[in-house]
């Protein structure tokens, strides 16, 4: 069973579907306690990152994932989650949980036609094999969200992206998956990503 | 170009009243045209990068977002959905989160409430909201005004300087020209102008485009996305799925 980690905000609805969709039993929880029996974890998000790392906090979420990250289960963060793993987010300068080193960090951009947040569909390149972007070809594109990118050392990039800047799209440590984009929202190529994590064992 | 890779987006549009996929011209004259769930499924297999699920009337009755409804619609889409109709409270935007929708569309209440945008983006981060223009030219006052309950009410705001203050709550701006809606005659493509220069936000553009040619001019003028109804409804505008990416590649039928 994959657990789909409820704080409050994100597009929880879209994430189940997609786990259905590759038939993959999903729950949505906000019960620490169902997440250290979980099987997987999805820890999804849009929002605010100082408003998210509080409200994991108060509902004991936080440790939750430290103890499921710890004992080896996989974990797949989206979007915002994604940022909250690194250190630090530059959003509402809060801390994160330090799963792996970097920083979330805002898009400094001049120029108008790369407007923030990142909106849209945009490439994504493997730097670095990971079974879980084994079904990914070379340009292909997945669906983007976001005003705040993943900055972290090369060792933990998957895959980059353009946007003004060079980012990390997809990165991670062990048993944790992190990707900038939504695979939950990016057709076929975004299901393979999750159908792969469905059965995936947090090896590399 | 240099490092922007990002491809601009073809988003097919859905009117919404009740349980029919509906379509007017200039925004009136509603004819029922099917199920939702049917067309949503049917744009997202032939490769829509996103789609939007606007209930109409939903403000105009002041009915609250028709969650089941929505639930059923976008069951078999995997790419964005924007809804909107009948947004007005954080709950709303809340609920419509967890039953599918990736982003919130919101019109009526951003005019009626500014304050609700604000809270919005600061519980759910900007990227989930979309600000829907609805505008239409005014010759007494040579200007842009916004309109809101499915283009009903007309309010006496420049529509170009709304757009200046409220986008850096949102991620999208979603401009609809009232006058070319539903009409197939070409995008107006000085208001897309205007929006564009006026928004800090990606621009989506509607109304009016309903050939890859006109599709091309609304993509110049500065829109990031375009958004199709009636031409996909009529059969005059295919999606197709890029040979490498399932980005939506537009051509006339």
């Amino acid at each position: 069973m994959i657990a789909i980690v409820d704080y409050g905000a994100g597009n929880l609805g879209s994430v189940k579907r997609a786990c259905e969709a590759v038939g993959a039993a999903a729950e949505v929880v906000s019960d620490p306690a169902a997440l250290a029996r979980a099987e997987r974890i999805i820890f999804p998000g849009v929002g605010h990152a100082a408003a998210a790392m509080q409200a994991l906090r108060d509902a004991g979420l936080e440790d939750a994932l430290i103890t499921a990250f710890d004992k080896g289960t996989p974990i797949l963060a989206i979007c915002l989650g994604a940022q909250l793993v690194l250190d630090r987010s530059e959003e509402g300068g809060t801390a994160g949980m330090e799963f792996v080193w970097g920083s979330a960090r805002r898009f400094q951009l001049d120029d108008p036609a790369l407007p923030v947040p990142h909106v849209g569909w945009n490439e994504v390149q493997v730097t670095q094999a990971h079974p879980l972007l084994a079904g990914l070809c070379y340009g292909d594109r997945l669906y983007f969200s976001h005003s705040y990118y993943p900055a972290t050392i090369a060792l933990r990039v998957y895959a980059t992206t353009h946007y003004g800047i060079e980012f990390a799209s997809a990165f991670g440590h062990r048993n944790l998956f992190a990707a900038q984009f939504h695979p939950e929202k990016s057709g076929p190529r975004g299901l393979d990503i999750i159908r792969r994590f469905s059965t995936w064992d947090g090896t590399c | 170009m240099g490092w922007h890779m990002l491809t601009k987006r073809v988003i097919a549009r859905l009117d919404i009243k009740g349980p029919h996929v509906v379509k007017g011209v200039r925004m009136e004259g509603l004819r029922q045209l099917g199920k939702p769930a049917d067309f949503a499924r049917r744009y997202y297999e032939q490769g829509a990068d996103e789609l939007l699920y606007l209930d109409i009337v939903a403000n105009l009755y002041n009915r609250e977002p028709d969650l089941e409804a929505i639930d059923v619609a976008l069951a078999g889409v995997f790419v964005p959905v924007t809804v909107g109709g009948g947004v007005r409270t954080l709950k709303h935007i809340k609920a419509l989160l967890r039953v599918g929708a990736d982003k919130v569309a919101i019109n009526t209440a951003a005019v009626l409430n500014p304050g609700l945008l604000t809270s919005a983006a600061a519980e759910f981060g900007a990227s989930t909201l979309v600000l829907q223009l609805d505008a239409k030219w005014s010759e007494l006052k040579e200007r842009y005004e916004v309109y809101t309950h499915g283009g009903r009410e007309r309010h006496d705001i420049d529509a170009i300087e709304w757009v200046r203050a409220r986008s850096q709550h949102v991620a999208e701006v979603l401009v609809t020209s009232i006058d070319r809606d539903g009409t197939q005659s070409g995008p107006d493509l000085r208001i897309i102008e205007q929006v564009k220069t006026a928004s800090s936000a990606s621009v989506i553009a509607g109304g009016g485009i309903a050939h890859v040619d006109q599709a091309a001019s609304a993509f110049d003028a500065g829109a990031d996305a375009v958004a199709i109804a009636t031409a996909l409804h009529a059969g005059k505008v295919l999606l197709a799925k890029g040979p490498e990416r399932i980005g939506a590649e537009m051509r006339t039928a």
